[in-house]
């Protein structure tokens, strides 16, 4: 299958093809990778793309892949809506 | 890395970025950009992406102008082929109380008097540009249609590379642990990755800029404060404009990409350079929006993250060299504002550091703008 249409990030649509554009253009780290196409910024927080994306950097850049840094971890751990934040209520909607 | 420059730039953000394109578009040769994360790595990458106009000082209304006006041709002036994304959908202010209605009624004022087409706005006009927002909250408002966004992240990339191909090197994770000063005179800059001889500074660190203007024995008078925001869920566009308010303490943009981006500030903020989230900051925000935008409580929080506001007594940008250390200029201090500066920061400073007829006047930004205290300005439009 060609790169430009194997999708890495499935929130922001990002294909294989932008990825390995970047690195070869020396953005060769998942924060910078992500600035530019949106990648791990969607509903999924990366929990799809980074270790994908990782591999690439790993594999283009011949740095180990245990060196290479995912994006920060940040709250909320999953989408919760604001009005039940607000409200202190349980989300249990279906 | 190089181990001598005729100009060392600390800090990879707007700012930095643009000061080195400016310098090397006016023929300045030699020139390094030093980051310590990657470029937009520090505030510029974690600011809200707005542009206003609507400001309560002459100088902020100036800068904010030029700037709005250069990002409208950002693109094709730096060349840069993905474009910036700028879109001009207007804010919209809204006054929680009569005399912040007073104050919006001063500032449009002073705007119109800079050439800013921005308007005072009924409780009526502010339920049709913003059909979700609970006016009941608010006694009107104040509106600029020329007010927008843009990606921070693309419009910092297109004065990188714009700055790139024009000679400039970029040394991005890379720290500036000191700054040597021999006769009261810069003499070069130490960081992780080697010494680099240099006789000048731009301190464009952000919320690191105090600390990096003491390296060299100068002091600022610039505070940091961490600042919190959050995003939900893209959905179909509702709200073309920011809303925004000083009393309700709320700003709120929809995205270009349908996600809402909103935060708020508190008093009591982290100073200590953090960038952390806390629960405190969702709760806060989420009731806020919950009594003044209902329909926006229904979306689902999906990211927090936080940024850096350097701040300065009267919430306006320094622009100037420092006094105890000849080589050092600063840009600095811009008070959560150094996105929508970048253009005109690049601009001024590059004319003052290469001596050149100022393309703008940038003077009552000095170090003195603090000096005498009953006559500072403060500027009163802040999130």
């Amino acid at each position: 299958m060609k790169d430009d249409n194997v999708i890495i990030c499935r929130c922001s649509d990002v294909t294989l093809k932008d990825i390995r554009d970047l690195i070869d253009q020396g953005y060769n780290t998942f924060d910078e990778i992500k600035r530019i196409t949106r990648i791990g910024m969607g509903a999924c927080q990366g929990k799809t793309c980074t270790q994908l994306v990782l591999r690439e950097i790993a594999t283009r850049t011949g740095k180990p892949i245990e060196s290479l840094k995912p994006q920060t971890s940040r709250p909320t751990a999953v989408g919760v809506k604001l009005g039940v934040i607000a409200k202190g209520d349980c989300d249990d909607e279906k | 890395m190089k181990n001598r420059a005729d100009y060392v730039i600390i800090g990879g953000g707007v700012s930095g970025c643009s000061i080195a394109y400016n310098l090397a578009k006016n023929g300045a040769k030699n020139i390094v950009v030093i980051e310590k994360k990657y470029i937009c790595g520090g505030s510029t990458g974690a600011c809200g992406a707005g542009v206003r106009m609507q400001w309560g000082t002459e100088m902020n209304c100036k800068l904010s102008k030029f700037s709005i006006d250069y990002y409208e041709n950002a693109a094709q002036a730096l060349d840069y082929a993905d474009g910036i994304e700028f879109k001009q959908k207007g804010y919209l202010l809204i006054a929680a109380t009569n005399s912040e209605f007073d104050q919006f009624k001063k500032n449009v004022v002073v705007q119109k008097a800079c050439g800013i087409p921005s308007r005072i706005v009924s409780k009526e006009e502010a339920k049709e540009l913003a059909p979700h927002l609970n006016t009941d909250m608010i006694v009107g408002g104040a509106f600029c249609e020329k007010d927008g966004f843009l990606n921070p992240f693309k419009t910092t990339d297109a004065f990188y590379r714009a700055a790139k191909r024009l000679g400039v090197e970029f040394y991005p994770y890379t720290q500036v642990t000191g700054i040597t000063v021999e006769n009261g005179r810069i003499k070069g800059v130490d960081t992780t990755q080697g010494y680099i001889e240099c006789p000048v500074v731009v301190n464009c660190a952000g919320g690191f800029s105090a600390d990096i203007a003491k390296m060299a024995g100068v002091t600022i008078p610039v505070k940091r404060e961490r600042h919190q925001i959050l995003v939900t869920e893209p959905v179909t566009p509702v709200q073309p404009a920011m809303i925004m308010g000083f009393k309700l303490n709320i700003y709120i943009q929809q995205s270009l990409h349908g996600s809402f981006i909103m935060g708020r500030n508190n008093l009591n903020e982290a100073t200590d350079g953090r960038v952390t989230s806390t629960w405190q900051f969702l709760d806060e925000m989420s009731k806020t929006v919950d009594t003044l935008l209902p329909l926006i409580s229904k979306l689902r929080v999906i990211r927090q993250w936080a940024g850096l506001y350097a701040m300065t007594p009267n919430r306006q940008p320094i622009y100037d060299k420092a006094q105890e250390v000849e080589g050092m200029y600063l840009a600095c201090g811009f008070s959560g504002h150094g996105f929508m500066f970048g253009p005109v920061t690049g601009v001024a400073m590059a004319d003052m550091i290469l001596g050149l007829t100022p393309t703008i006047d940038v003077a009552p930004l000095g170090l003195s703008q603090f000096s005498d205290k009953s006559t500072l300005v403060i500027e009163p439009a802040v999130v």
